[in-house]
Parts: C-alpha cells; sequence; structure tokens
C-alpha cells in the first residue's frame, strides 16, 4: 500500500511539473515576495551562497542561476546524477526550478542535493523570487548583501584556522565510510566528499555542539578533537576533487 | 593477482622443504586473513589498499559468494531480493588481495603456516582470524547441525535464510512460527527480533491468522521496548514470547515430528527456527586462540591474548563492550589493518577508534537504531557514548531512520568488498 501511495506521490510531482510548464507558455510565472524569499533561503544558504561573493559551498553558489544548464556552475563537482540531467538538456527555468524545490528527487533522483523539499508553494515562489535578482542581472547588485549568514556555531578564528593534515585524516576517515561512501554517492546517507573545509568544520562543531540534530553525527563528532575534525576536512575536500 | 588454487597447491609444493622465512622471496611481510566475511574482507582490503604493495595480502575464504546476514530479515519480510545481498570477491583481487577459495584446516603457530583442506600450506608473518560463528554442540537439547534443513538457523547466510523463507512461504493457514532464541553473547543482538518483525510482517499479509512464538532463554533483549511497542502497534495479538519466567530456558526439540518442549509443554511447529547458542568459529579453536568459546583480544591492535602474531576480529574475538555485529566486525578490522602496517612496515599508528550503529525495520518505513562509540583500554574494548530510539516517535523520523538503513547498508558492503 505504501509503496502506491509513494508511487502516486512523485507522479503527482511531475505531473504539477508538467502542468506548470504548459501554463507558462500563457500565464506568466507567479510572483513571489523576494523580500520574504530572502527569510525562506535561509533553510538553504547552509549550503549554497547567493550574492556578491558568493562562492560555491556544499552545493554550488546561486548567482546567474535562471537560464543556467544543469550541473554547469564552475568549479564545482557535481553528482552524477545532476552533470547527467545537464547533458540531457536541463535548463533551470522557473518551471523546473519550482519542481525541483518542491521535491529535489523526484526531479533529479540521485542528486547529491540532501534536502527534503518546499512543500508550500508559496515558499518556493518567494524564494525564487529572491533567486531571480542575483540572475537577470547580477552585475547590478555589487552592493547587495553578502551572504553574511548567521553560522550554525560560533567558532574562534583560531579553530577556524587549524590546518588539517590529510594523513592523518585518512585514517580517521575509515570511521566514516562505514556509512558515507568515498565516491560521493548519495543512498540515504549524504555525500561529504568535496565539501569546502570551512563547511565540514562548521557542520561537525555543530554535530559535536549537538545544534545539529542527528543522533548518531553527534555521537561520532562528540569525540573528535579540533585538529581530528580539521583532518577530516582536508582528507574529504582533497577526496571530491 | 588471484592465485587460483591450482597454481597456489603448485607454489606451495615448489617452495616445499625451504625453511618457512625462505618464502619470503621477494622479502614482502605476509598477511594471511582467514574468512572473507565482514571482518575479514574490510582488513584484507584495508592493508592492501594502504600498504601500497609492500604487505603481501592472501584472504583465505571457502564460499565464492557472501551473502551478508546483515538484511537477510529484510528479504524474509520481502524488502530485498537475495540477489542483493550477495557479494564476491574480484574487487578485492584485482585491489591485490591474494584470493584463495578453500578452509583453513589447521595453523601451526611455530612454523607460522596455515594448512588448506584442498593440500599445500601458507606461510605468514601475521595471522587474521575472522571465521565468525559456529554453534556450541548439545546448546538446544535434539538440534543439531544435521538437523539444519528441518529446523533452519538461518544465521549464517546464504542457503539458510532461503530455506527459511521457502519454508515460512509454505506454512499452512493459521499455522506456527516458533523461534528458539539463543543466550547471550550471540552475534546481532536485535537480529532474532528484527527477525520476528519481518516474519510478521510477511505472515500477517500472507497468513494472517499464523502465530509466532519466541523461545527465549533472556530475562531482557536488545531494544525490547521498541520491538514490543511495534509488535502491539503492527501485528497485534500475532507474537508471544516465552522468557525463562514460562521456561523458555527449558528446551528441547524434535526435528523429526517438528515439536518444541518447552518446560514440559509440547508445542508443534510448521516452521522452527532454532537459534543455538554459539562460539567462535571453529579454527579459533584450532589455532588454540580461545578462552571458553571466544578468542580473548588487546583492543589496542586486536592482537590474541594467546599469540602476538594472530590478530581475530569481528564475531569471533571477546574484546569488551562491542556487540557482536558487521559494523563492529568492520570497525575492529580497521584498528587491526592499522596495527598490521605499523608492525609490519613501520607506519604511523594512531590510538584505536571504534564504533558501530545497528539499525532495526519493524515494519514497513518504520525503523530504528542503537549505537555507540568505543575506546581501548587496557582491559578491554570499553563503551564511551551511546544512544538509542526513543518509543513514540513520529513516522517521519521513522521512515527517515530506514532510508539511512539502506544507505549504511550500500556504504558498509562498498567498504568491505570494495
Ligand atoms: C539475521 C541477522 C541479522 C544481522 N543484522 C545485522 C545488522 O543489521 N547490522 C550489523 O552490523 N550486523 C548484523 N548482523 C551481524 C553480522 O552478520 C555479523 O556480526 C558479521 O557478519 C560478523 O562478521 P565476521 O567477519 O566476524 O564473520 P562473518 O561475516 O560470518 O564471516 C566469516 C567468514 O569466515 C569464513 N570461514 C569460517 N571458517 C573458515 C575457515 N576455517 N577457513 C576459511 N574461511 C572460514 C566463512 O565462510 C565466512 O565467510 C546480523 C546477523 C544476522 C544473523
Amino acid at each position: 500500500m505504501r509503496g502506491i501511495a509513494t508511487y502516486l506521490g512523485a507522479a503527482a510531482v511531475f505531473a504539477a511539473a508538467f502542468v506548470h510548464q504548459a501554463q507558462a507558455e500563457e500565464v506568466a510565472a507567479p510572483l513571489g515576495d523576494p523580500a520574504r524569499g530572502e527569510k525562506v533561503f535561509r533553510k538553504c544558504a547552509g549550503c549554497h551562497a547567493v550574492g556578491a561573493e558568493a562562492a560555491n559551498k556544499v552545493g554550488p553558489q546561486l548567482n546567474g542561476l535562471f537560464g543556467r544548464t544543469a550541473g554547469t556552475a564552475p568549479d564545482f563537482t557535481y553528482s552524477d546524477g545532476l552533470a547527467r540531467e545537464g547533458r540531457n538538456g536541463l535548463v533551470w527555468d522557473y518551471d523546473h526550478l519550482d519542481a525541483y524545490l518542491e521535491n529535489p528527487k523526484a526531479l533529479v533522483s540521485d542528486t547529491r542535493m540532501n534536502f527534503r523539499g518546499l512543500k508550500d508553494a508559496q515558499d518556493r515562489h518567494d524564494v525564487l523570487a529572491y533567486l531571480r535578482q542575483f540572475s537577470d542581472n547580477p552585475r547590478d547588485i555589487p552592493e547587495a548583501e553578502p551572504t553574511a549568514l548567521s553560522k550554525e556555531v560560533d567558532l574562534s578564528a583560531e579553530v577556524l584556522a587549524i590546518v588539517g593534515d590529510p594523513a592523518y585524516g585518512e585514517y580517521l576517515s575509515s570511521e566514516c565510510s562505514t556509512c558515507h561512501q568515498r565516491n560521493g554517492s548519495d543512498q540515504g546517507i549524504p555525500s561529504i566528499t568535496g565539501w569546502p573545509t570551512e563547511d565540514f568544520v562548521v557542520a561537525m562543531h555543530a554535530y559535536k555542539a549537538k545544534v545539529r540534530p542527528h543522533p548518531v553525527m553527534q555521537m561520532m563528532a562528540g569525540r573528535l578533537s579540533d585538529e581530528e575534525i580539521a583532518a577530516l576536512a582536508a582528507y574529504f575536500a582533497e577526496l571530491g576533487h | 593477482m588471484k592465485l587460483n588454487r591450482r597454481s597456489f597447491i603448485a607454489a606451495g609444493a615448489a617452495t616445499a622443504g625451504f625453511a618457512a622465512p625462505m618464502l619470503r622471496a621477494a622479502g614482502k611481510p605476509r598477511v594471511v586473513v582467514i574468512g572473507g566475511g565482514a571482518g575479514g574482507a574490510t582488513v584484507a582490503r584495508y592493508v592492501a589498499k594502504d600498504s601500497k604493495g609492500a604487505i603481501d595480502v592472501t584472504l583465505i575464504e571457502p564460499t565464492r559468494h557472501y551473502y551478508t546476514c546483515f538484511f537477510s530479515n529484510l528479504y524474509l519480510g520481502g524488502f530485498r531480493d537475495i540477489e542483493s545481498l550477495g557479494y564476491s570477491y574480484g574487487k578485492l583481487a584485482s585491489g591485490g588481495v591474494n584470493v584463495v577459495h578453500d578452509w583453513a584446516i589447521g595453523i601451526d603457530r611455530d612454523a607460522k603456516t596455515v594448512a588448506l583442506a584442498g593440500g599445500g600450506t601458507v606461510p605468514y608473518d601475521r595471522l587474521v582470524l575472522a571465521p565468525g560463528i559456529d554453534f556450541v554442540e548439545g546448546a538446544v537439547p535434539g538440534w543439531s547441525v544435521a538437523a539444519q534443513n528441518k529446523m533452519p538457523h538461518a544465521y549464517k547466510g546464504g542457503s539458510q535464510t532461503e530455506l527459511l523463507k521457502a519454508q515460512i512461504d509454505a506454512m499452512p493457514q493459521g499455522g506456527t512460527y516458533v523461534m528458539v532464541a539463543p543466550p547471550n553473547p550471540y552475534r546481532c543482538p536485535p537480529g532474532p527480533y528484527e527477525r520476528i518483525s519481518m516474519v510478521a510482517h510477511t505472515l500477517k499479509a500472507n497468513n494472517p491468522t499464523a502465530k509466532i512464538i519466541i523461545v527465549d532463554p533472556k530475562e531482557k533483549f536488545s531494544k525490547q521496548a521498541l520491538f514490543e511497542e511495534g509488535w502491539d502497534t503492527h501485528y497485534s495479538g500475532m507474537i508471544e514470547r516465552l522468557g525463562p519466567d514460562f521456561g523458555g530456558d527449558k528446551v528441547e526439540v524434535n526435528p523429526d515430528d517438528m515439536t518444541v518442549n518447552v518446560d514440559g509443554e509440547i508445542i508443534k511447529a510448521d516452521v522452527c527456527n532454532v537459534i543455538p547458542a554459539m562460539k567462535a568459529g571453529r579454527v579459533c579453536d584450532m589455532a588454540g586462540v580461545n578462552d571458553g568459546n571466544w578468542a580473548p583480544v588487546n583492543g589496542h591492535t586486536m592482537q590474541s591474548r594467546m599469540d602476538e602474531n594472530i590478530h581475530v576480529l569481528g564475531d569471533a574475538c571477546a574484546q569488551g563492550d562491542m556487540p557482536k555485529s558487521g559494523f563492529s566486525a568492520n570497525s575492529q578490522a580497521k584498528v587491526a589493518a592499522m596495527a598490521i602496517r605499523g608492525a609490519l612496515t613501520g607506519s604511523k599508528v594512531f590510538p584505536a577508534k571504534f564504533s558501530n550503529t545497528c539499525w532495526s525495520l519493524i515494519d514497513a518505513d518504520d525503523g530504528v537504531k542503537v549505537g555507540a562509540t568505543y575506546e581501548a583500554t587496557d582491559e578491554k574494548i570499553a563503551k564511551v557514548d551511546g544512544f538509542i530510539s526513543q518509543t513514540g516517535e513520529d513516522a517521519t523520523l521513522r521512515k527517515a531512520t530506514y532510508e539511512e538503513s539502506v544507505g549504511w547498508y550500500a556504504g558498509i558492503t562498498a567498504d568491505i568488498f570494495g
């Protein structure tokens, strides 16, 4: 029974995407509120930056997103899934972004974007309205707020400055690879390869401080020292490239 | 380089008569691993991979296809097919491990050689024993390994699991499934109870008037509150457990007439799943590294307390606080691999760290987990920190926990077999 329900659920998402597409030809994309969208974007900002100085994080930076072919942000290592969709011609227009944000894995089943989706249509319209500002004329917004978002945990400059030893990280990583695959694939367990080291360090300290909720990760991070976290960050950053 | 049996034996014959150290013609230290399961395949792969050819690694394992016990309960519940649980050793071989498909039948600790059933011996500098479990003879009166086709244990992977599934599917409507549960310590503490959940899931769909009886010598069991809550919710009225207060510790079976005698009361079973008391795989006894039923080890390196040239991993070892699980065996293998490389090539050795998490599935999308971290002390591997799923968790969290277990299975099997 459940299998069928899930199946219909996913099919409904696709159907919705097609309806949107059909409508888009006559009706302009629904208007969202960019100011509200900026708040919604906080859910995304752990992994994505946008605006002046935005750089790739766990996910690619999102300047110039509208009209970009999927899987093509410069210098970002994509999942096989997004790279493939890009080769198949997926272009990020409003409707595809809307469908992707509603349920990422329904549109690209093997995306590494580990996000359950924005189920509320207004949230999606608003966040897309916000992101649009950084796409149509991105050069006009150098003074826009850089996405200096509040960090999950406040780490001292010394902790962030520790340069990890990738060789030590490689040994420590054998504990991670029981669940997280070294090839970066993501089935039920997120990929941890190729992350910018600072994001990795912040995430691990957030687990250690029990700010992030997952009990296995809180336990694993709980006994790692600052140096060990830095070593793992250094190792996994290299592994993704 | 894969060594087939014929060429392997030929090599053995050609060098017979030389003293063992002479066999190190290439000057490379030799590691021999007995048992290609969760512990053995991991240690072989990691030593070969991390020593980058500086150590000669041979894995001795009789079967060409290893079927995991982990997730075999999901096969009984209809959530996996048997093929999805099978692995071959091709990637280990291409990663530089000499894979020899044979049984180890004797260990000469003075000569430092392993004798193979197919003839020939293999010399080692370090030997790793990871043979998993065997059953204690006479543990359940009336049952012996000879009766395993009538009353399967399904506690080693592959054909036994398939047999149990076939028997469950052939049960008459309203029939009785009896499990004789094992006493501590045994492999996978939640395993019998996850199995009960998965059998109930199958029967609820195909045979809803069937009964499940657990005959259990233990007062308490792993994740008990979680399982009992789930059984009440999903399989109300199907499952009955006879603990020691109901004679669950005084059980005898008769495989010929398919009866179970629980402290004088005779139960007629349609399927009888006997999971007897366990001990280290027999080869540990042959090597003389057991103390009682298990092989004690030093947690810093996983070296046997009886012989420093031998390491024992996984279910077979007595190490302290870790449960006997595939996750634990994999974790211990990495510590052993590091210690072995350190001893043989002088590579850097870091302090041992261990961890374990066991997921169990109670019904579709209803997953729970228990886990802990561990460190080595001079006496044992000691628990540091742990957690367990809570009763009353919402369906979204339980579904996420199940999805995570599917990710874990893909991750650990890639880590073990490449
Ligand atoms: C129903 C069930 C469910 C389980 N679920 C989980 C789970 O969800 N998570 C988890 O972590 N663990 C689980 N386990 C436990 C897990 O399967 C074991 O703990 C794990 O396999 C132990 O690894 P090992 O290397 O010690 O032994 P094994 O994996 O059993 O490997 C031993 C190998 O040694 C070989 N061998 C034995 N003797 C010799 C010899 N003389 N010569 C050569 N080779 C030999 C055998 O052929 C075998 O391949 C489960 C177990 C069962 C039964």
